[in-house]
């Protein structure tokens, strides 16, 4: 099991503990976060389960594909560490991920 | 679908037995269902062309479990949906979104499109999916108060731009298209997204490449933070780069955040909604309304999954329903395409 940290816009934070396997955003929906909508299902095609990955957990998340990069367009607010929770992996590596939600999803 | 049908019917009411609301994969098979006992159908999508989210959200991603096809993308099942569905021949209104809906003192329903299109039908079949596309609205401080008057999110008409302060927002080709489309009849232009990489179309980035080179247009990298004005008049926005904030002269503000799904004029129909859903009994599938049937993503009743294949089921269902209202002295003998000379008849099987 992976433990993975979401902040919301006021502070609160809840962890969560999930399978490895999953997304972070199957983790988000199955402990129902706030915030991440994930319109799509996890097609990579809405950019509504966007999150901010904080600055320490860029490295082991990895970049965004093209095609997340491309879909980050329809985000709102794309910062340094904008990625989609669909497209993060849960990973033994990602044990203690944190990452923001924010404030609007569109 | 022909632009006959479309021009008479502004001044025409069009009767049909079903009118089905959403072309997605759920609405199609419903003219299949429909189809087999003779109820003919017209179908209204508010996008351009068939398979709702699956044309629009993934149509090129594979789905694995819509039964004997083990693969198949979202654009091979609308265009397998719509080959089947093509001896009954379902008239398309595309582009067209149903906003009202009364029921007639003859028991029929009466629906008005945003295109104006009158549709007199015996049975409407509510197919909707997740809800109708509409365009992704910029979560920015007071944009509802410029909506129609500054800040638009499509274009109708061209010299409606004419002597503005243009501001696009976007890199797809909508925003690419209409910055070189509108660049000749503003007052000034600038194109903002967010990093310097387009998705458009390469020649149109090129094109607008070599506008900004020449002066003709502006190219912020960046990200809107703040609208300024005042009554219903945009004239500025405030744009974030990498240099810092910075605020441009602005009376006309196009946002292309893509499309976002918004249960939209279902919601006024008398209908009874749970959480934005429709709830149907598992029978018939109709809603509260006797003659209004929802099925697939849009609908809920206990164990309800949103899956495609439900969405099938549920028709065929709601079509022996619908029959009943259609042709209330006829009685359905059940068949199967397999061997019924008569189902195959309508099928075209020669």
């Amino acid at each position: 099991m992976t433990k993975i940290t979401f902040i919301q816009p006021d502070g609160e934070s809840q962890t969560v503990e999930v399978e490895n396997g999953l997304t972070v955003m199957e983790a988000a929906k199955l402990n129902d976060v706030a915030g991440i909508e994930a319109e799509c299902g996890g097609a990579c095609a809405c950019a509504t389960c966007h999150v901010y990955v904080d600055e320490a957990w860029r490295a082991p998340t990895g970049q965004p594909s093209d095609m997340e990069e491309d879909m980050l367009d329809f985000a709102f607010d794309v910062r340094e560490g904008s990625r989609l929770a669909c497209q993060i992996k849960v990973t033994s590596e990602i044990d203690g991920l944190v990452v923001r939600v924010p404030a609007k999803q569109f | 679908m022909t632009n006959d049908l479309k021009t008479n019917a502004s001044e025409d009411t069009i009767e049909t037995d079903a009118l089905i609301i959403g072309a997605g994969p759920c609405g199609l098979f419903a003219v299949f269902e429909l189809g087999l006992l003779d109820i003919k159908a017209h179908v209204v999508d508010i996008l351009d062309r068939p398979g709702g989210q699956c044309a629009e959200l993934y149509p090129e991603k594979p789905i694995y479990d819509v039964p004997a096809l083990p693969i198949v993308t979202g654009q091979e099942l609308t265009d397998r949906l719509m080959e089947q569905i093509k001896p009954f021949g379902p008239v398309f209104h595309f582009s067209e979104r149903i906003d009202g809906l009364e029921r007639q003192p003859d028991g029929r329903f009466k629906l008005t499109s945003d295109a104006g299109t009158v549709f007199l039908a015996k049975v409407v079949i509510i197919a909707a999916g997740g809800g109708s596309f509409t365009p992704k609205r910029p979560p920015l401080d007071g944009i509802e108060g410029y909506e129609g008057t500054s800040v638009f999110y499509s274009v109708r008409k061209i010299e409606s731009m004419r002597g503005r302060d243009v501001v696009i927002v976007g890199g797809g080709d909508s925003a690419l298209d209409w910055t070189l489309n509108l660049q000749p009849v503003a007052n000034s232009l600038t194109l903002i997204h967010r990093r310097d990489d387009f998705r458009a179309a390469p020649h149109s980035v090129e094109k607008m490449r070599v506008l900004v080179r020449d002066g003709a247009i502006r190219l912020l990298i960046g990200q809107i933070t703040h609208l300024g004005g005042s009554s219903g008049e945009l004239s500025s926005v405030t744009v974030k780069t990498a240099e810092g904030e910075q605020q441009i002269a602005c009376n006309a503000l196009l946002p292309f955040f893509g499309l976002t799904m918004k249960l939209g004029p279902v919601a006024n129909w008398g209908i009874n909604l749970h959480e934005n859903l429709i709830p149907v009994d598992t029978e018939r599938f109709e809603t509260s309304e006797r003659g209004i049937f929802a099925v697939g993503d849009i609908n809920a009743y206990p164990g309800k999954l949103k899956l495609i294949l439900s969405g099938f089921h549920e028709a065929a269902l709601m079509a022996q329903a619908a029959h009943r209202i259609v042709f209330p002295d006829k009685k359905v003998l059940f068949q199967y395409t397999t061997s019924s000379s008569s189902l195959q008849k309508k099928l075209g099987v020669k």
